[in-house]
């Protein structure tokens, strides 16, 4: 065949490589780095490149929990700059988020997407603070409507301990400690990978590279370098203790029973478990019950605390796969222990994924209240004000195998197991067993379990039984009275929506 | 009907401030033999009237499933403990625990008292158990009259802090306490009562805990007070046969069976002849492994 009669053959060589390359650099790397880089000499000049309009969506993560300041000097930024009318889609907001109360009545922000809630803002808002509801997401949630294209994010302002000025991000600093680390950047990896354009703010800039990094610079815009990202103390300190409070541990000696007696607890089984006291506890049983038996666990998922970490330096837990690490001992293990894997969002709990809350063997979780349907509120409080965090709850209740709440029967004067839950957050479906300082009740969806409970010698309850009990105990409280306005969405994981929040009457 | 039993399980005996709502409550989820609801030292004077009140609801109102039910009430000479004893005996408690007590007159000037309520309000006079906690010296000293001095007496106790600042000495290692312990001990026995250990406060301490409580079980004691629901379990286990000990329990008594099928009066286990008072131990232990194990399963 002859070459030359393809048609416009002779144009390729105009094309690609043979026309040749752009233009070579030949200063030295370091000197490339000083001109090349994508930081950018404050936030306002980052915003301005960034080409972030009125009505536009911005994010941010909770990795810096209660001791963030780059959400507040962001939106004060924003406000100084005239924005108006913008959407606040954060993993979580803390109390230290309680300046967004001005933003809002000044028009500077007026949607909100969070997973949770708390403080003064908290409170606002379940007055009536905004026209539009908030909407709440539960983590997999989230990252499965950004993925999705649902929850579109335009900027994503994200802090991160350590960057280098091409973008490459991290929770922690490899080289020198300057004190502020919060580990995992889970969340704030999703938002970097799915932003139209991404800001990182950091306090810390290191030479490239800096690996390991969390976020890669290919997702990365600018880089701001910026004095106080945050409050170590409220990002995270020391390591957490196991609870003291006899009544948690009873709790959680019950619940580590109960899992082992499920037939969950077998050499290479997978788990996880919340922050709250009894939930935590149960790891320290289940350690013992470990020890004894000659059995480890392949991994633990999610918020990762120090003793999840101390279990895993031990041997116990072969591997750890941490979206967000609850405390400083969590954030130092990840940067030691190489078996201790960073993962995000979607990877976490999204449900449009086989994710990792799909291959937990069990859960142990919380609540503020149970009703006899096994649906579970973590959101609202007694009064009716939201106070907490959907987090990973539906996400993992839905994933394992065995979803366990663990809570007392009352607290003070408020009962936890009660006829119907003032927000549904997860659905009793995915709940199987609620162990309370004063039984174990079994979903009655889960013959299977009470069966095996019941040959292990645990007495069981009935749900509607403990609800007696609590109701004997501290009488049926007064309905709390709502207004008509709807001040909350509670979005379940596949992000239809499951309840509505109310504003409260006074 | 009495309220007391005097031969009953008394491994812990679990201390709650009569003025904590909170733990009042709660207390009963755990797993201690008996509940000692304190109107004494643990009260400040200002609100002994409101843990009065507290625990008299709690007995009316409280449900404690069988647990023992105790209240330490205020010494008579204080003027309180008859208000105590007001309240609390027509509420139902089990039994009623005196303080500091140094004589005999003491236990049958509160017994008077009691009786008297009884009477007073149609109750069956004798149904409201007592112990006494001895504290002092002269208590010491005295132990043998008092555990002899009232038919209604389930037990008595040792209160150590009182005791050893009484002796000039502070709490040690427990040799400080082996005296009082001992006469406690043998005066409880000699009038078949119950002999019960004084609480051991550093909850976070729980190696010289166990190191105590098994002293006090090793000396013959029933049981101790807890200050935490943390010491129960750690005390149960103290308290419970090892299986070695119930294995060997039921060896013997199935070698005495087998003795009794024969028509023989002399059993022996592996060669050896088995005495009388080894079939009373073995007896007791397996009567305090199966009560332990009925109790605890209970609780879970």
């Amino acid at each position: 065949m002859d070459v030359k009669k393809i048609p416009h053959i002779s144009e390729i060589g105009n094309h690609g490589a043979y026309a040749g390359i752009p233009a070579k650099s030949v200063s030295t790397f370091d000197e490339r780095t000083k001109s090349g880089n994508k930081i950018v000499e404050n936030l306002e000049a980052a915003i301005k490149a960034s080409g972030l309009k009125d009505g536009m969506t911005i994010s941010f993560h909770h990795h810096f929990r209660n001791g963030d300041h780059v959400l507040n000097y962001v939106i004060d930024t924003l406000a100084k700059m005239g924005f108006k009318n913008l959407t606040v889609a954060a993993s979580s907001l803390a109390g230290v988020h309680a300046p967004l109360i001005q933003h809002i009545k000044n028009g500077v922000v007026t949607h909100i997407e969070t997973s949770g809630l708390r403080g003064e803002l908290a409170e606002e808002i379940s007055r009536g603070l905004m026209d539009f509801p908030i909407v709440f997401r539960s983590h997999g949630g989230r990252a499965a409507a950004i993925e999705s294209g649902l929850l579109h994010i335009d900027v994503a302002f994200l802090g991160a301990p350590s960057c280098d000025p091409y973008g490459n991000a991290n929770g922690y600093s490899r080289d020198d400690d300057d004190g502020i680390a919060c580990g995992s950047l889970g969340y704030a990896r999703t938002d970097a990978k799915f932003a139209d354009k991404v800001i990182i703010l950091t306090n810390h800039l290191v030479p490239y590279p800096n690996a390991p990094f969390a976020i890669p610079e290919s997702d990365v815009d600018y880089v701001v370098k910026i004095e106080d990202i945050g409050d170590p103390a409220g990002i995270m300190s020391g390591a957490t203790r196991y609870t003291k409070n006899p009544k948690e541990l009873k709790i959680a000696q019950t619940a580590a029973n109960v899992v082992e007696a499920a037939g969950y607890f077998y050499d290479g089984f997978t788990m996880q478990m919340g922050s709250g006291g009894a939930s935590l506890a149960v790891a320290r049983y289940l350690r013992q019950k470990m020890i004894d038996q000659g059995i480890h666990a392949r991994f633990a998922l999610g918020g990762i605390t120090s003793q999840i970490c101390a279990m895993h330096e031990e041997g116990l837990i072969d591997k750890i796969l941490d979206v967000q690490s609850f405390d400083l001992d969590a954030a130092l293990s990840l940067k030691k222990n190489h078996l201790h894997q960073q993962i995000d969002a979607v990877y976490y709990a999204s449900h449009l994924h086989n994710s990792a809350v799909n291959k937990l063997d069990f859960v142990i979780l919380s609540a503020l209240e149970i009703d006899v349907g096994f649906n579970v509120n973590v959101l609202t409080g007694s009064d009716g004000v939201i106070r907490g965090a959907i987090g990973g709850h539906p996400d993992t209740a839905e994933g394992a195998s065995l979803s366990i709440i663990v809570a007392p029967l009352c607290r003070g004067r408020i009962p936890c197991v009660v006829d119907h839950v003032q927000t549904v957050i997860t659905p009793g479906a995915a709940i199987d067993v609620l162990v309370t300082d004063q039984g174990v009740a079994v979903n009655p969806s889960r013959p299977d379990v009470a069966e095996k409970l019941t040959a292990a010698g645990i007495h069981l309850t009935t749900i509607e039984a403990l609800r007696d009990k609590a109701l004997a105990e501290v009488g049926t409280p007064d309905p709390i009275r709502y207004t008509d306005k709807i001040v909350g969405l509670a979005m379940y994981r596949d992000n239809t929506v499951l309840d509505v929040i109310r504003q409260i009457e006074e | 009907m009495k309220r007391y039993t005097k031969d009953r399980l008394r491994r812990s005996m679990m201390f709650v401030p009569g003025n904590n709502p909170g733990m009042i409550r709660d207390v009963h989820i755990y797993a201690a033999d008996s509940i000692m609801f304190d109107l004494e030292d643990s009260v400040a004077y200002t609100e002994k009237d409101t843990a009065r009140f507290l625990v008299y609801n709690a007995l009316k109102t409280l449900d404690f499933g069988k647990k023992e039910i105790v209240v330490r009430i205020n010494d008579l000479s204080s003027g309180l403990g008859i208000k105590d004893l007001e309240a609390i005996v027509p509420a139902g408690v089990h039994v009623v625990r005196l303080p500091k007590t140094d004589s005999a007159q003491d236990v049958i000037d509160c017994e008077k008292e009691i009786e008297h309520i009884e009477r007073e309000h149609g109750m069956e006079v004798g149904s409201t158990g007592m112990m006494a906690a001895i504290e002092s010296a002269n208590g010491v000293l005295n132990a043998r009259e008092i555990a002899h001095a009232s038919d209604r007496l389930i037990g008595i106790a040792l209160g150590a802090e009182d005791y050893v600042t009484d002796l000039k000495t502070t709490r040690a290692d427990g040799i400080e306490l082996l005296f009082a312990r001992s006469m406690i001990l043998n005066a409880a026995r000699s009038a078949g009562i119950a002999a019960l250990d004084t609480v051991f406060s550093d909850v976070n301490n729980e190696e010289g805990f166990i190191a105590e409580a098994t002293l006090v079980k090793k000396l013959g004691f029933d049981g101790k007070s807890v200050i935490n629901p943390r010491q129960i379990e750690p005390l149960h286990r103290v308290f419970m046969p090892s299986e070695k000990d119930l294995n060997k329990a039921y060896a013997i008594m199935e070698a005495i069976e087998d003795a009794k099928k024969r028509g023989s009066g002399v059993a022996s286990l592996k060669g050896k002849m088995i005495d009388k008072p080894v079939v009373l131990r073995a007896q007791r232990l397996i009567a305090l492994y199966e009560a332990g194990t009925r109790v605890d399963d209970q609780e879970d």
